[in-house]
């Protein structure tokens, strides 16, 4: 099993006539994953790479049904950051239960609007500002591994779930975990930006209850609670596995953003020692040095497996 | 910037409603003693800068004739906060307080809303305040809970002839927040006063940077939020990535002289947030002083990585350029050597550069940057995927403390002489130079098989084999031909790139940093 995709996942891409919606569908339809169809608004009756193209998700979700047995379940944004806010409620509004934001530089507000129509809707959401989820061996959202034969190459699949404040740093700790035999269940990078739809803790509990992932590996950043949130569900006891996690941006200095806008250390919260003390003492193993990350995770799964016997 | 300083929040605070101290910017002590006169009684004097505990350094005073204002602005203006000169002051009436109220609105990365914090408690001290601090929900569309907000405001100790003013002020820190997208908002006081007034003494703003297009009456020049005013080398640095959305450029100045014990100051180029911050933590861990914090990523441009690397070379005193980022690019990282190998190549780099280059196309983008600067002076390394962060940051510096070279001086790039004179054609943000008469029949076939389709043997030399219009766009394209030709030693085609303010950056940096 893998958490929020697999290749049974019924994907369409909005904004699928961009030349990043062009690009990352063949990398998604490469890999594996199964996507149905595509929107960009005037442009139904086109096809990109196989995959018929409609004015709305409304019609992508109908064709979606009547071919495919199903309604879309993930929709994939690649639109300008200015159009969003409109293409992702479009699509929790069509029904879509899992929407993913790729774009950076969506204003903070039209991230809060979308978390609204999305509460209404029981839908969620990834990012804005994700470079997507990848279960290795069965599919990727997103764009992940830039090429799909680089993504078969870099990812393993097996039994740790990986969660990342960073895109690159999504794959880099996957292909490091990957370098010591350690394989992976998903790897999710929820994105760069302050406010997200599925964060740490949400991410989290679905590893938990996920019964093919054993332990968790997270690469945090200075900037919001999302660590200390998952700390506190750990220490509530709702999340158990091993949690492995290494944070960066111990030499950032508070009141400057670095590069992610949810890397700012605001009016003393977020700091990197705040996010290693909540951590570590709900019993995650935090990491100095991120190169420390695959022999730390190796203990925590021998530790595990030491105790279940 | 999209922090704004007291008195430009407080001016979009009078649009809405709200009622604060009559008062008015200075820059001069002369300004400041004409606006205190017109005020009339004793005023206060507040430097403008990005700061808390203004008081606490002497940067919030009173004054009670104009002739005191003058010599407080005087001083105030003379002052520094961090490495930033103060150059305004604002003067405004004393206000006769009763109360002291706090009001502030963030935004709750756990709830995905807007929040507002409350204090009515009428404290004087912070201390006295937290203990009695209200969180109220919002909903993102209509604000906080009118109940909610009621409730509290019956049960506290503010005179109840003001309530209906205090309610109001609540809602319009939520109005004011979502018209003009605040990542921030702080009203700190918010004083009802002894005339019955309630009135926004002190006010905090930041405006979502995302959302500064979109926000022209904020007349915010660089939106980064950065904890001073953007410096030259920033304001270049932005302009950059304002007119090339390929990719991203982030560029932020951090230091300019290495801390005390460090082994120098060096230049920091990382790719991908993460992966530069990481790579920040490692290069910092190995014992050195980051110059600037500059990250270029999201598949950039080779024009716009060349320009990043240009800028962060115009920092003085430098003793190693540093690149990493996350170390498994999903992006083609060869356009990234490109634009490296052209920045170091033509400004004769002396200080050794060591940059990690893993992800897609490692091995090729490591052969184009080692390759085309084989012939420099200072050593430059490329690593990939499988070398660590950290065993990088060891090698970077073992090739520091081998190198001789002096501390990098900014200097203009080494521009070939057929410039001006070979044949040229227009590109956006610049210009491409071909030395025709160097190119024997060998050497324009190189050319044409470097440049992508764009240009085409023409009577033995190459011209460009589309149009203008549809070359003016292929400045990576061109600059990866630039390269390819200078590796096989026939260095006939040069692309000349603005970078807009940099010279005149450059100048007032090496001036600073001549007299250091």
């Amino acid at each position: 099993m893998a958490i929020l995709i697999d290749e049974t996942k019924r994907v369409i891409v909005q904004g699928i006539t961009g030349r990043e919606g062009q690009a990352r569908t063949a990398l998604m339809l490469g890999y594996g994953t199964n996507v149905v169809a595509g929107c960009t608004p005037k442009k139904g009756g086109q096809e990109v790479q196989g995959v018929p193209v409609f004015n709305t998700v409304k019609e992508a979700d109908a064709y979606c049904r009547q071919n495919h047995d199903g309604p879309a379940d993930v929709s994939v944004v690649f639109v300008p950051a200015r159009l969003v806010k409109a293409a992702a409620i479009e699509a929790i509004e069509a029904g879509v239960k899992l929407v993913v934001i790729v774009p950076d530089r969506v204003p903070v507000w039209d991230a809060i609007q979308i978390a609204d129509a999305a509460k209404a809707h029981g839908a969620n959401f990834v990012g804005p500002n994700t470079l997507g989820i990848i279960s290795p061996g069965k599919a990727v959202l997103g764009m992940i591994g830039g090429r799909a034969e680089s993504a078969k190459a870099w990812f393993k699949p097996g039994n740790v779930g990986v969660i990342s404040r960073s895109g690159g740093m999504s794959s880099s700790t996957a292909y490091y975990l990957g370098q010591v035999g350690i394989g992976l269940s998903t790897i999710c990078h929820v994105g760069g930006d302050s406010v997200l739809g599925l964060r740490f803790p949400d991410v989290a509990l679905l590893f938990q209850d996920d019964p093919d992932t054993e332990a968790i590996v997270i690469f945090g950043e200075i900037g919001g609670s999302q660590e200390e949130d998952l700390a506190a569900l750990m220490k509530s006891g709702r999340v158990t596995k091993p949690v492995v996690a290494y944070i960066g941006g111990k030499a950032a200095k508070e009141g400057t953003r670095f590069s992610h806008a949810g890397a700012i250390i605001e009016g003393g919260k977020g700091t990197h020692a705040g996010k290693v003390k909540a951590l570590t003492e709900a019993g995650a193993t935090v990491v100095a040095s991120f190169g420390d990350l695959p022999d730390a995770t190796l203990k925590a799964i021998a530790a595990t497996s030491g105790s279940a016997s | 910037m999209a922090r704004l300083h007291e008195y430009q929040a407080k001016a979009l605070l009078t649009q809405h409603g709200f009622q604060v101290p009559q008062g008015a910017v200075a820059r001069t002590p002369r300004e400041a003693a004409q606006i205190a006169e017109s005020i009339g009684g004793s005023v206060i004097v507040k430097v403008q800068a990005w700061t808390t505990g203004r008081k606490a350094f002497g940067g919030v005073v009173s004054a009670d004739t104009p002739q005191q204002v003058a010599e407080h602005a005087e001083r105030l203006l003379a002052m520094k906060v961090g490495n930033f000169p103060v150059t305004e002051v604002l003067v405004e009436e004393r206000v006769p307080i009763d109360q002291e109220l706090f009001v502030s609105l963030a935004l709750d990365d756990a709830a995905r809303a807007p929040v507002i914090l409350l204090s009515l408690a009428g404290g004087s001290g912070i201390e006295d305040r937290a203990a009695d601090v209200h969180r109220l929900a919002c909903d993102p569309q209509t604000g906080p809970d009118d109940d909610q907000l009621r409730g509290l405001i019956a049960g506290s100790s503010i005179d109840k002839t003001l309530h209906g003013q205090v309610t109001q002020a609540v809602r319009g820190v939520f109005e004011v927040a979502s018209t003009h997208e605040a990542r921030s908002l702080e009203i700190n006081p918010l004083v009802t006063t002894t005339d019955g007034r309630v009135i926004a003494v002190d006010c905090r703003m930041t405006i979502d940077d995302y959302a500064v297009f979109r926000h022209p009456e904020l007349g915010i020049e660089i939106a980064r939020e950065l904890d001073h005013p953007p410096t030259l080398l920033e304001r270049v640095a932005y302009d950059v990535e304002q007119a090339d959305h390929r990719g991203t450029f982030y560029f932020a100045q951090l230091n300019t002289a290495a801390e005390p014990d460090t082994k120098g100051l060096i230049g920091f180029h990382g790719a991908g947030g993460g992966g530069s911050m990481m790579s920040m933590d490692a290069i910092m861990a190995e014992g050195f002083t980051i110059a600037n914090f500059t990250d270029t990523s999201g598949n950039p441009s080779a024009a716009k990585v060349y320009r990043a690397a240009r800028t962060i070379l115009s920092q003085p005193d430098l003793v190693g350029y540093f690149g990493s980022g996350s170390g498994v690019a999903s992006q083609e990282q060869f356009w990234s050597a490109y634009g490296l190998a052209k920045a170091f190549g033509e400004l004769e780099l002396t200080i050794p550069a060591v940059i990690r280059l893993g992800g897609n196309s490692e091995d090729r983008a490591v052969e184009i940057l080692q390759d085309a600067c084989a012939q420099l002076p200072a050593k430059v390394q490329g690593y990939r995927k499988d070398d660590t962060p950290r065993t990088i940051a060891q090698r970077f510096a073992e090739l520091v403390n081998d190198s001789n070279a002096k501390p990098w001086q900014p200097r203009a790039p080494r521009v070939p002489g057929f410039v001006g004179a070979g044949t040229s054609f227009a590109i956006t943000g610049g210009r491409v130079w071909i030395d025709s008469q160097a190119c024997d029949a060998e050497t324009t076939r190189l050319v044409v098989e470097h440049a992508y389709g764009l240009l085409k043997d023409e009577a033995g030399v190459p011209v460009l084999a589309v149009s203008e219009q549809d070359a003016a766009g292929k400045d990576s394209e061109f600059i990866a031909c630039e390269i390819e030709l200078r590796r096989a030693g026939k260095p006939v085609v040069y692309v000349e790139l603005d970078v807009p303010g940099l010279t005149e950056a450059v100048g007032c940096v090496a001036a600073a940093g001549g007299g250091n």
